[in-house]
């Protein structure tokens, strides 16, 4: 890997954050990491950024000049136009006058922000919001863009113009590492870190992580829920089982990316469970 | 309707500072505020002089007075340099046909009670009263004493309230956490967060002191700059601590709750209402920790007695010390927010180097 975290702990008060992370960002490829709420997915991108210290293991990244970085809470000036944040991501990236204006014309026009260009961007849409945040993000070229949930509370449009933005960083060699809680959106990247309570779940490409799901998937359409590892997909049920041996009415099923993160989130819980019992 | 005042309490019960606000603070503030807030005066500093000083000193007696000196060879010069200087309210001077006392005017409690008192002893010795002369606020004007004082009081609340909000502003929007990604140092982003507050409060100070001087006709009688050395020291300390509460604060509501706290001892135990001489002793110790304080001493020295520097060198480097103090407590934890993973080398950030496969 040319950046990214290997084998970090981080520990936040009592809390343990991050148990052994590696998470590979590579330039010109995109790196998802995919979890609920309480993860880690914050923490990973915050040492990654350098915004959280690690109590163990390495971290790569560039000079921060050569990182763009946008937090969960987007982080835009409110009281300044679009132009004016972009003005000051520029001036604070040493940009050219003609630097900033071809990068920023370029921007707002793949976002379709050109016409709120001297909106404040406290008036702007939660979708425009992200999009202009993102667009500050890559104003000045970064080798590393840290995303952390850009598409979260974002409509379907605006949140398609948002990984357009993110493809088109990504073919242009920057290494992008996203965090989402959107599994579907996970299956975009070309390395997958599903994480669980601050663990390693499954990691690796989409299709890696589809040929390592443990035991035997099947479907029914039974009223009740069928087992305890079964969940519910659209009108029928999903049961995992872990043996390989599916119980009597449930037809296998070939698991789909959304299916092989669930079912390996499942098999480390039971594993976890194993060990505390 | 139970329900909602059951899980107001419980929401109280979880927001430390507010309670404080509302059950600590007001039986502080009663207690402080109660032995401060008074208007008697004891232990006024007198100094006198002339050939009947001895004299003249036995009949100024506790707790009124305090005499600080009694100097024969003395006279009005001497006099009326020690009370410029700050080092006495009235002075003595004996050896003409009748003692002149003079009387520091920007004391207003003070020097109401000294007339009070020096009537009583001149009727208890039989003599006529003194020939007072009163120096610097010849009228007793309150507006006078006040200008100075408020001031300092506005740059109080710009320096704390505004510089605080303006910081917490930023870590609730998100952009603090950005701005410690990008390629700024800790002091780029602390002293560009500053300066602006610190023109606008230099604005307002002097926009103050023209309209007092205009519309109160406050007199400016020393040095501008002694006068601007002091605020700008003063704009340091309540700048540093604006950015020590932003530290603290993860919102704006908790801000303005932590800088009311620092604002208010400020206005009421500095000596811009109640004179700290007439405070009981323990309150009177609160008063010499804040800035404010030392801000008004040299204000109202510099503003109406035309105080030179070398008298104020004790309230100017005290304000220095207070500046150095907390600004740089202040420095310390922002620069702990902005960059926490500089702080050890166990990672290794910032390498250009692969990691090995």
């Amino acid at each position: 890997m040319k950046w990214g975290l290997q084998d970090v702990h981080l520990t936040r008060g009592p809390n343990v954050a991050l148990a052994g992370v590696t998470v590979p960002v590579d330039p010109g490829r995109l790196t998802v990491v995919v979890g609920g709420d309480g993860a880690g997915k914050t923490s990973c991108l915050e040492v990654l950024a350098g915004l959280a210290e690690p109590s163990s293991g390495a971290v790569y990244r560039p000079g921060l000049e050569r990182i763009g970085y946008v937090p969960a809470t987007v982080g835009l000036y409110a009281d300044l136009t679009v132009q004016e944040n972009l003005d000051f991501i520029a001036r604070a990236y040493r940009l050219s006058a003609r630097e900033r204006d071809r990068k920023a014309d370029e921007l707002l026009q793949v976002t379709g922000l050109s016409g709120a260009r001297h909106r404040l961007a406290g008036q702007l849409s939660g979708g425009m919001r992200r999009k202009l945040a993102v667009s500050m993000a890559l104003l000045h070229a970064p080798e590393l863009l840290i995303l952390d949930e850009p598409t979260t509370g974002v409509d379907p449009v605006s949140r398609v113009e948002l990984w357009r933005l993110i493809a088109r960083a990504v073919a242009d060699g920057t290494a992008v590492a996203v965090a989402t809680t959107y599994v579907n959106e996970a299956s975009r990247g070309a390395c997958v870190v599903l994480l669980e309570a601050g663990a390693v779940v499954a990691s690796g490409s989409p299709e890696e992580i589809l040929n390592s799901v443990p035991g035997t998937l099947g479907t029914t359409q039974a009223p009740a829920r069928p087992t305890a590892l079964s969940w519910r997909r659209g009108a029928s049920w999903r049961v995992w089982e872990p043996t390989g041996t599916l119980p009597a009415g449930v037809r296998p099923v070939r698991p789909d990316f959304q299916d092989a993160v669930v079912a390996a989130t499942l098999a480390t819980e039971r594993a976890e469970h194993g060990r505390h019992a | 309707m139970w329900a909602m005042v059951a899980k107001e309490f419980r929401e109280l019960r979880r927001d430390r500072r507010t309670m404080a606000m509302m059950i600590v603070l007001p039986v502080l503030l009663l207690v402080v505020f109660g032995y401060a807030a008074n208007f008697t005066v004891h232990n006024i500093p007198a100094y006198v002089a002339g050939p009947s000083a001895s004299q003249a000193a036995a009949l100024l007696r506790p707790p009124v007075f305090r005499v600080t000196e009694v100097d024969p060879a003395g006279d009005a010069a001497t006099a009326q340099e020690r009370l410029r200087d700050g080092k006495d309210v009235i002075a003595v001077v004996t050896g003409g046909a009748k003692p002149v006392v003079l009387m520091d005017g920007t004391q207003l409690f003070s020097v109401q009670t000294a007339e009070r008192a020096l009537a009583q002893v001149a009727q208890g010795a039989g003599v006529p009263p003194p020939q007072v002369q009163i120096l610097y606020n010849p009228d007793l004007t309150t507006s006078w004493v006040m200008v100075p004082g408020l001031a300092g009081l506005i740059l109080v609340f710009i320096g704390t309230l505004i510089t605080s909000l303006g910081v917490v502003r930023e870590r609730q929007s998100g952009t603090l956490e950005q701005l410690a990604v990008m390629p700024f140092r800790a002091w780029d982003v602390i002293v560009g967060k500053i300066v602006p507050y610190l023109i606008l409060a230099a604005i307002d100070l002097v926009l103050i002191v023209v309209i007092g001087m205009g519309v109160f006709h406050v007199p400016f009688a020393g040095s501008v700059a002694v006068f601007a050395l002091g605020a700008a020291l003063f704009l340091l300390v309540t700048l540093g601590m604006g950015i020590l509460i932003s530290t603290v604060s993860q919102n704006q509501g908790q801000a303005i709750q932590l800088a009311f706290m620092v604002v208010m001892p400020q206005v009421l135990l500095s000596g811009l209402i109640f004179p700290i001489s007439a405070m009981a002793a323990g309150v009177r110790w609160i008063s010499y920790l804040l800035p404010l304080t030392y801000f008004i001493e040299v204000s109202r020295g510099v503003m109406l007695k035309a105080t030179p520097i070398s008298a104020l060198w004790g309230p100017l480097g005290l304000l220095a010390l207070l500046a150095v103090v907390v600004l740089g407590l202040a420095v310390v934890r922002f620069r702990r927010d902005l960059a926490p993973a500089s702080r050890k080398a166990q990672t290794r950030p910032r390498t250009e180097e692969p990691a090995a496969a």
